[in-house]
């Protein structure tokens, strides 16, 4: 058990100092901004919490807040259930286990803007890969800079390619941790495939499978580098998701009180829907 | 047994196929991409990699990179070190809370933080260095770091640094003789987490540098926009840095699947 230690703070100290430098300083300019009003030569105005009832009230941030909740949705809904599949269909031992883990887990390396760019030139009508196979051979109508469908699909697919591997190699270490005296046990009792998933395999991943979700759900909430790299948020505003709206207002617009109230309410939301998660897929433990 | 094997193999075709047309794409020529589609690189050229390694705006963009990042990582691991000690080792007042404020870090979105950093780093007049990039990159990489060591760091017994102190070690020498030495594959995967969100991140590095220390991307943006669309020049840019990821996850493929379960498992 742990010990009461209260030296221990000196221990956390380095990285407190890091952290608070680095998330209270911006945290604390952002509050500023988004109670005062600005119209240039650093001069500042009391605005109270006019901003964040013009941001909630604000179609445009709605409609942003809608399409962010179906994106990460949508991406839960396929990479979650994807990665399960296939952690449960790779082999548990053998030389060709590290190559498979070391080609998932590739695309997880490459920059995020390489990733847009790389979806860009694998989706272009003539010219890509995919974008020839659907349009010339398969004689699908597909262009993702003029259809939001087609956009949206990519986006996701692009999500799903980029992603499922951090569910796949976080669940293949939730199996692999199983003892095989549990596997015989099963065979002894005669017991289906699906009771194997529901009695063994799927209580052994669970922690796994909570970090799993957690991290998808803040990563696919936060996400902006690739889907701006590959659609820049269009056609229209069709692909244009929470984070790409706020660089939009933030740096583009250079709209500071209404961007960092937006933010505020941005983070609000991601720790609110985190915590729900976690404590709904914690409690079955705290029983 | 031989369909279940079916599923790997089809999942690892689906993500190898983008990264192979990344691939053929660097060795055409621009009129071979902009004549049509070829499966294969027709007339085989390697004048997109010619022109990275000879100009030196686009292959300092790589060193750039590689530095930030490096300096990322050492700092988040020797900071992230003793403070996982701590959390694993003692309970202390408030130490829960501080370990979820820690982790929230990890959940807030880069731009919500883009142009506050901006700020930040140039009140400080550390814009354009790499230590801006670096020290902006622990945010998330310091809060990680922490929550996969202390998950190896439980792993350990408490008996250990029981037997050390009544041998006579002082605690910085059972630090690092001993205790170091038990946790190594939690150092290496933790270091390999925090070069890779660190290489990967884009949004903030490119907010914090404007020439000096400009990471690869900006220079693949504003190659590809001003020299017209050079297609095959940004295929060769973007093979160029899958190489260092998939080099760092070759030394520590036998420990990612215990690693990407952070040690809990």
């Amino acid at each position: 058990m742990r010990t009461e230690n209260q030296k221990a703070w000196f221990f956390v100290l380095p990285v407190l100092a890091l952290v608070a430098f680095n998330a209270l300083v911006p945290m604390m300019t952002v509050v500023n901004y988004s109670v005062q009003e600005t119209f240039g030569n650093n001069q500042f105005f009391w605005e109270g919490l006019g901003w964040f009832e013009q941001i909630l009230r604000s179609d445009r941030f709605q409609a942003a807040l809608g399409r962010q909740f179906l994106f990460t949705f949508l991406i839960l809904l396929i990479e979650v259930p994807l990665g399960i599949i296939v952690a449960l269909s790779m082999p548990r031992k053998g030389v060709w286990v590290p190559v498979c883990l070391v080609l998932m887990a590739l695309p997880m390396l490459i920059p995020w803007n390489v990733v847009g760019s790389m979806w860009n030139i694998f989706t272009l009508p003539k010219i890509g890969l995919m974008g020839y196979f659907l349009n010339d051979v398969l004689g699908i109508n597909y262009d993702m800079t003029q259809q939001p469908l087609s956009a949206w699909i990519t986006v996701i697919v692009m999500d799903v390619w980029h992603w499922t591997s951090l569910v796949v190699l976080l669940c293949y270490a939730g199996l692999v941790s199983i003892p095989d005296a549990y596997y015989q046990a099963a065979k002894i009792d005669g017991a289906s495939p699906w009771s194997v998933f529901r009695y063994i395999q799927l209580p052994k991943m669970k922690t796994v499978l909570t970090i799993a979700v957690l991290l998808r759900f803040m990563d696919s909430f936060n996400i902006y580098t690739e889907p701006f790299v590959l659609t820049g948020g269009g056609p229209g505003n069709s692909t244009t998701l929470l984070s790409i709206d706020l660089v939009k207002i933030a740096l583009g617009q250079f709209d500071l009180g209404p961007a960092a109230a937006m933010s505020l309410i941005y983070f609000a939301i991601t720790l609110l829907v985190s915590w729900v998660f976690y404590t709904l897929m914690t409690k079955d433990d705290a029983q | 047994m031989k369909k279940r094997s079916l599923i790997p193999i089809l999942y690892i075709a689906f993500l190898m196929l983008p990264i192979y047309w990344l691939v053929a794409m660097s060795f055409k020529t621009t009129n071979e991409i902009l004549s049509g589609f070829s499966l294969f690189p027709q007339t085989f050229t390697l004048e997109n990699y010619i022109t990275i390694f000879t100009d030196p705006t686009w292959y300092w963009g790589y060193i750039n990179s590689i530095i930030y990042v490096t300096i990322n990582t050492v700092l988040s691991v020797c900071v992230a070190l003793p403070a996982a000690y701590a959390f694993s080792r003692y309970r202390f007042l408030g130490d829960r809370q501080l370990f979820f404020w820690l982790l929230t870090n990890r959940m807030a979105p880069a731009a919500v933080f883009a142009l506050p950093f901006f700020q930040l780093y140039s009140s400080i007049h550390l814009f354009d260095t790499y230590l801006a990039v670096a020290l902006a990159h622990t945010l998330f990489n310091v809060p990680l770091a922490v929550w996969i060591l202390e998950g190896f760091m439980r792993g350990i017994p408490k008996e250990l640094d029981e037997t050390a102190y009544v041998d006579g070690y002082s605690f910085p020498r059972f630090f690092v003789t001993i205790f170091l030495p038990n946790i190594k594959a939690g150092v290496g995967v933790a270091a390999f987490f925090c070069f890779m969100f660190s290489w990967v991140e884009m949004l903030l590095a490119k907010t914090l540098t404007a020439v000096e220390a400009k990471p690869i991307a900006a220079v693949m943006t504003r190659t590809a926009s001003s020299a017209g669309y050079e297609l095959g020049l940004l295929a060769a840019a973007g093979t160029l840095t899958i190489i260092p990821g998939a080099i760092v996850i070759w030394f520590v493929r036998n420990y990612i699947a215990r690693g990407f379960a952070m040690g809990r498992v």
